[in-house]
């Protein structure tokens, strides 16, 4: 039996430290990604407030300017937005750096309510001293 | 006056729960009978007055006293009625009233039902009930009081956050808590008897009952949450391995696990120091998930604030729980004897390879859902962890563990016949085969998942039939043999055999809806046709219409298959005024076949809108398995065997008329 729990155990090891590798994704601010080196095609994940008038809706595909106030980066979205997803808002997005630096996003995620904001939203704002307590509040 | 008779209450059930805590504890430990009666009138007086406590608040939220801050910040004079009474569990304070109440409900059933339960085992359960009482009295007393007075009193109130005003939400919390709060019954239960030192049949036989309970419940609310998030959020998807469901699913794992290793403690008397780990555990789990969602470290619609004094109460708590209990298992658990080592081919082997796999598969989602928060404290890096990773470990642990469930109670305990068992299982096994060679012919060699799963589906739902079918001997003596056999079956059985049935639906939901689901994602002008499936949906027209406490916009489908008409779906996008929110209503046409699911989504400005049109067949199946699952529970709960007390009861009507036939 302590020879099943073990095997269990390793096999089990095994399978998170192969899924971590492949599956675990990093967050990246605007201003990182202009810092850290990010491969093409690493997925990552990124966030920051909807630059005011940004939104380009072309179809079913969106554009939009995502910013920690230090730093922009373009995303463009294929698919339907979120009910929330709003420009001066935050908002978290999922996908891969694309040719000139476009982030293709795969999956943009808001928050579910007005008063919510993206916890890392907030830390890249506040490292740009941008972050305005009870604003978003 | 109602919100300070609430408030007053609450004080005074933390009275009565300190009392409970100590004096029926020492009185067990000196062996003196009325210290320990105490406990089970002290259990009654806390009930009623977390009674008193929760229906004043509720009280309050129905007539919209906008005195009380808990009624502002989470009501509208305009909400509809049900939300204004579900508006009640629908936020921190609230929430945590309602544990409270749940909590001291179960104390006060083992207060009424346990009269037959040894003296010494009763009062040790009832005064640990009483310390998590306390803990979580306190708590609720010093940091998150659902009994605020706001002066002067605002005229209307901030509304319930809309993504919660659904029927299915209003009842998923409460199911949710009693699954969570009934595991606390497991823990008070291995608490006591680490004291006592004594684990025994008749002990597993008073906790499998309370387990199966809380499990029943919680596999309720796990489904009720799924379904929710299935129609409301308009996702179309049925879990996300999001860390707030990963924060229910974890107890569900353990306590699941915990039910099958109690068997095992029952019928053979062996595994007692797991069983006993796995039951603190199991509620430490709940704890964790309460903690989890309630103290906004991760963030949700469940996360209703982040109070930083909150958070650190709670892992303060949880520190003392799990260190408290973990350190009072190393103490005792050696002293417990357990009824030596078994054969491996065994049932009982095979409910140890079950609880093996179930727990690995609890610590790596464990591992999946925490690894995010420790990243950060420790190097202030963020990561997600998302569906990739639990499915990447998940679906490896659990084909096993679905291939062993066929076979494990066709195995004799003690010594079981692999071979015969595999044997007997030819049917099921031809099955499987037809299945995965069906799907791999319709599908055209597609996903081997697919085919995995749907071969899984065939060998557990025929695996199930030929145990049952084994268990009464179908076709191998005459049919009123057979049905005789039948009747007296245990109701247990059934359940098992109906839980066992529920999970091969579950997964036949899951694999069949992931496989043939067909979508459509685009952006329609009013009269265009798409097909998705077999179905063709025409938008016909878009225009506003009015709710009750929101303005919708309401998309109108005709779908139609062949030419035919099917039905006409009505997908929304809905704004609430209060609190100002945007939310989906989609639109679902649900059969046991297929469902079709739309939703609308913004204009272009074009004239277009944003549309998302999905055919899932089978997809039902996920919930309905669960509560098939449940069903079996249920079955399972109603055999005599199960009835709290009814054992110990038979044996003293024994002892009764053996009395009376020695003084006659």
């Amino acid at each position: 039996m302590v020879l099943a729990g073990m095997t269990a155990l390793g096999v089990a090891t095994a399978l998170v430290l192969t899924a971590f590798r492949d599956n675990i994704v990093f967050f990246y601010s605007p201003s990182d990604i202009q810092t850290k080196h990010v491969a093409p095609g690493q997925r990552i994940r990124i966030g920051g407030l909807v630059e005011a008038k940004s939104v380009v809706r072309e179809g079913n595909t969106t554009e939009f300017v995502v910013t920690d106030k230090a730093h922009d980066l373009k995303v463009r979205y294929t698919g339907l937005l979120p009910d929330l997803f709003r420009e001066g808002q935050g908002v978290v997005a999922n996908g891969k750096l694309g040719p000139g630096g476009i982030f293709i996003a795969d999956e943009v995620l808001a928050k579910h309510d007005e008063k919510y904001m993206p916890p890392e939203v907030v830390d890249a704002l506040k490292k740009t001293g941008h972050w305005e307590e009870g604003a978003t509040r | 006056m109602i919100a300070e008779t609430g408030h007053f209450a609450m004080i005074l059930a933390l009275a009565v729960a300190l009392v409970q805590g100590t004096l029926p504890l020492v009185g067990a430990q000196r062996n003196h009978l009325p210290w320990m009666a105490m406990a089970g009138p002290a259990a009654l007086a806390q009930c009623l007055l977390a009674a008193i406590a929760f229906f004043s608040l509720m009280t309050a939220h129905i007539v919209s006293d906008f005195s009380v801050l808990n009624v502002v910040q989470n009501s509208h004079s305009a909400k509809p009625m049900l939300y204004k009474v579900a508006g009640v569990w629908g936020n921190h304070e609230g929430s945590l009233l309602l544990w409270i109440f749940i909590l001291t409900v179960y104390g006060a059933a083992v207060a009424l039902f346990g009269r037959n339960l040894p003296a010494g085992l009763r009062a040790r359960v009832l005064a640990v009930q009483a310390w998590i009482a306390i803990g979580f009295l306190l708590f609720t007393l010093l940091t998150s009081n659902p009994f605020v007075r706001v002066d002067p009193a605002p005229a209307d109130g901030q509304g319930l956050n809309p993504l919660l005003q659904d029927p299915g939400l209003a009842f998923h919390p409460p199911f949710l808590y009693l699954g969570y709060v009934g595991f606390s019954m497991a823990f008070a239960f291995a608490i006591a008897a680490l004291i006592e030192g004594r684990v025994d049949p008749a002990w597993a036989r008073w906790v499998r009952p309370w387990t199966l309970v809380a499990w029943c419940f919680l596999t309720t609310g796990i489904a009720m949450g799924s379904w929710w998030a299935y129609y409301t959020l308009g996702w179309g998807g049925w879990w996300y391995w999001d860390p707030v469901e990963n924060a229910s699913f974890m107890p569900w794992l353990a306590g699941t696990a915990l039910l099958h290793s109690a068997i095992v403690v029952e019928k053979r008397d062996s595994l007692k120091s797991w069983t006993i780990l796995l039951a603190i555990l199991t509620f430490t789990l709940s704890l964790l998930g309460t903690f989890l969602v309630r103290s906004g470290v991760l963030t949700s619609v469940h996360a209703f604030a982040s109070d930083p004094a909150r958070g650190i109460f709670i892992l303060a708590f949880l520190v003392l729980v799990v260190g408290g209990s973990l350190v009072l298992f190393a103490v005792r658990a050696p002293t417990l004897q357990s009824g030596g080592l078994f054969a491996p081919l065994s049932r009982e082997g095979a409910l140890v390879l079950n609880n093996l796999l179930l727990a690995t598969a609890c610590g790596t989602v464990l591992l999946g859902t925490l690894y995010p928060l420790l990243l950060d404290a420790i190097t202030g890096e963020k990561v997600s962890v998302g569906p990739p990773f639990f499915n990447a470990v998940f679906i490896p642990l659990m084909v096993p563990l679905i291939g062993a469930l066929a076979i494990g109670p066709l195995l004799a305990w003690k010594r079981g016949d692999l071979a015969g068992a595999i044997g007997r299982l030819k049917a099921a096994f031809a099955f499987a085969a037809i299945m995965a060679l069906g799907t791999w012919w319709w599908l055209s060699n597609g996903p081997l998942l697919a085919v995995l799963g749907m071969a899984l589906v065939g060998w557990l739902a025929v695996g199930v039939l030929v145990e049952l079918a084994e268990r009464l001997r179908l076709f191998r003596v005459p049919l009123a043999e057979s049905w005789a056999r039948a009747r007296h079956l245990p109701r247990a059985t059934y359940g098992m055999s109906i839980a066992h049935f529920g999970v091969a639906l579950v997964v036949l939901g899951i694999a069949a809806s992931g496989t043939w689901q067909s979508d459509y994602l685009g952006v329609l002008k009013p009269g265009q046709t798409v097909t998705v499936g077999p179905y063709d949906f025409t938008l016909q027209s878009v225009g506003p219409v009015p709710g009750p406490n929101y303005q919708a916009m309401r998309g109108t489908f005709l779908v139609s298959r062949d030419g035919q008409p099917v039905a006409v779906m009505q997908p929304e996008t809905r704004r609430y005024p209060v609190p100002p929110m945007d939310t989906t209503s989609s639109a679902l046409r649900a059969t046991p076949i297929a469902d079709l699911y739309a939703v609308i989504g913004e204009p272009d400005g074009k004239g277009g809108y944003a549309a998302r049109l999905y055919h899932k067949p089978l997809v039902s199946w996920i919930w309905l398995g669960a509560m098939v699952m449940v069903l079996g529970g249920l079955v399972s709960l109603s055999d005599r065997r199960h009835r709290v007390g009814a054992p110990s009861r038979r044996k003293g009507a024994l002892a009764g008329a053996a009395v009376e036939a020695a003084r006659a």
